[in-house]
């Protein structure tokens, strides 16, 4: 079962602790390797929290840990912190202004529970050698 | 025995919080405790000491490996590689002082680069809206002694500026703010019920990417003119009880973030708050401020401004300095494939580009001059380590408000480091030489 919601992203604390720590470290990807979804949209999903989840855009897929919105209700509206894994996926258009559309992407969440959530190295590392699934 | 620096300058966000307090050993060379700073601000010290830090140049080698060099040899392949290119991009300049901006802009000159800073996937479009109505500001310094009216858009500081709110815009009590958080109306509009939304009094729950309709929904509603029943998810009732609580302060001031400045619409959205702003002053006093990031993005615009005319995205490959947002823009740049050679210092695009973009840098010749290991570092073809500005070394940085402040050195870099400015002359130095200029 997938489901449909309206990316956004953006800075929370841990990902600029994290970020400061080094991103090479785990911590880095256990604060912005995840997508905070609504409760009820997990429902509809039909997955258990803390679950991995495929979340996919017309611009790309990748592999993120569903986590309980920490910051919400927000239903319909997912959230993946500023990272590389939220740009796996973002729309990079910039309608000439320079900027690309970081919030108010379309993706669509499916579970993929054996899939692994990927370091940030190790994600655009692989994905510029079009090493990714 | 250990000593305590008092009035060190934080250099993680726009805020550029100076009280904090550092420990250092007693030789200078160990720091070992930050007071007064935020969660990133104090890891951000802290991580300087880290046992695993890289200290030396490196190059990638056809295997994958990384081959340690000297910073000489850095310095030789940085300048070979932008003399070569016919447009190399220089991008990043937000995380070191406004000194090393000057030399980079001076190198940026010689080679007939595109110098573009990370306003670029920030406060971009809000630079281009300032352009377009120009925009009434204030300092912060203003908030925190007469602002009672305060509006966040689109923004968190409670995770993005943390000590924002307790210095400046929430919690203080100013010369005629006397009873601090009390004595204010705090607004905040955004799609989630932020960590910042808790502590307002009124929260608006905007329909994501509606801003532009909000923004103008406000300007009916100082007007006294009719709305219809629902605005981007909020019901006109709230609108008018927004706006008069905005008309009845002495002193109201909007800061605004990402939520606007990366939603559809843009600048547009910008332009709106601007004349939202505009239009308050006709029944009190308003100001406008962007929530910078990095805590020089803001030094980088005003080093180019007063050097080239514009603050971001400047194109000096034809002699002259051009500016196009759109055209001379690092994002659009790379994945037309209009550049040759990507040179990226205080700034980290591999994490923080759309993947679209990142690929390209990966294909072309680049270097990456960052204190740490990161997405960047890991796909360009050389890595400088340097020292952290404001940590290991001073030098001017811009706060938020364009108010300029000192940042200070607190510890010694790791011994034979060099700092932003001093691997830019010698890479400058080496143009100059292969150019013959």
């Amino acid at each position: 079962m997938a489901i449909r919601v309206n990316l956004i992203t953006g800075r929370t604390i841990q990902q600029g602790v994290s970020m400061e720590a080094g991103k090479e470290k785990p911590a880095y990807t256990t604060a912005c390797g995840i997508i905070e979804l609504d409760p009820a949209d997990f429902k509809k999903l039909g997955a258990f929290r803390n679950t991995n989840v495929r979340v996919t855009s017309n611009y790309g897929s990748v592999i993120v840990k569903a986590v309980e919105a920490t910051q919400g209700p927000h239903p319909g509206v997912a959230y993946i912190p500023m990272g590389p894994w939220a740009n796996m996926i973002v729309n990079p258009n910039t309608y000439s202004t320079g900027m690309p559309t970081f919030k108010g992407t379309p993706v669509e969440v499916e579970v993929a529970k054996s899939e692994p959530v990927l370091g940030s190295l190790e994600l655009v590392r692989k994905g510029c050698r079009g090493e990714l699934a | 025995m250990t000593k305590t620096i008092t009035d060190v300058v934080c250099p993680f966000c726009g805020t550029l919080c100076d009280d904090l307090e550092v420990v250092v050993s007693d030789d200078g060379k160990k720091l070992l405790e930050v007071y007064n700073a935020c969660a990133i601000g104090a890891e951000k010290f802290l991580h300087s000491q880290a046992k695993d830090r890289i200290t030396r140049p490196r190059m990638r080698q056809e295997d994958g490996s990384w081959k340690e060099i000297s910073y000489d040899e850095a310095a030789d392949y940085t300048a070979r590689m932008l003399a070569d290119a016919k447009k190399p991009l220089m991008y990043g300049w937000s995380s070191t002082n406004c000194e090393a901006q000057s030399v980079g802009s001076e190198i940026g000159e010689a080679v007939g680069a595109v110098m573009d800073n990370t306003a670029t996937v920030c406060h971009g479009t809000s630079l281009i809206a300032v352009q377009d109505i120009g925009i009434p500001s204030c300092t912060l310094g203003e908030v925190k002694n007469r602002a009672d009216r305060i509006l966040f858009w689109g923004c968190n500081p409670a995770h993005a500026h943390p000590r924002h709110m307790s210095r400046y815009s929430i919690f203080p009590r100013g010369f005629f703010t006397g009873k601090g958080h009390t004595g204010r109306k705090v607004i905040v509009v955004d799609p989630r019920v932020t960590d910042t939304a808790r502590v307002a009094d009124v929260h608006l729950q905007i329909e994501q990417g509606h801003d532009y309709e909000l923004l103008d929904a406000l300007r009916v509603a100082f007007k006294g003119e009719q709305l219809p029943d629902v605005v981007a998810g909020i019901p006109k009732a709230k609108i008018y009880e927004v706006a008069e609580t905005l008309k009845s302060g002495r002193f109201a001031i909007i800061f605004f973030g990402m939520g606007v400045t990366q939603s559809i619409g843009k600048n547009h959205n910008i332009d709106a708050a601007i004349a939202v702003t505009r239009d308050l002053n006709e029944y009190t006093k308003a100001a406008i401020m962007p929530m910078r990031g990095h805590y020089n993005v803001t030094g980088s615009g005003q080093v180019w401004g007063w050097q080239f005319g514009f603050p971001f995205a400047v194109d000096l490959s034809r002699g002259f300095a051009r500016y196009n947002p759109g055209e001379t823009t690092s994002n659009d740049l790379l994945r037309r494939d209009e550049v040759d050679a990507v040179f990226v210092l205080g700034s980290d695009p591999g994490a923080h580009f759309p993947f679209s973009s990142v690929r390209k840098i990966y294909d072309l010749p680049s270097v990456a001059v960052e204190p740490h290991e990161t997405p960047t570092t890991e796909i360009c073809k050389v890595h400088v380590p340097v020292a952290f500005v404001g940590v290991e070394v001073g030098g001017c940085a811009y706060r938020m408000d364009n108010v300029p402040i000192e940042t200070r050195k607190v510890v010694d870099a790791p011994e034979g480091m060099m700092t932003d400015e001093e691997f830019l002359k010698s890479v400058l130095m080496r143009v100059r030489e292969i150019k013959g200029v």
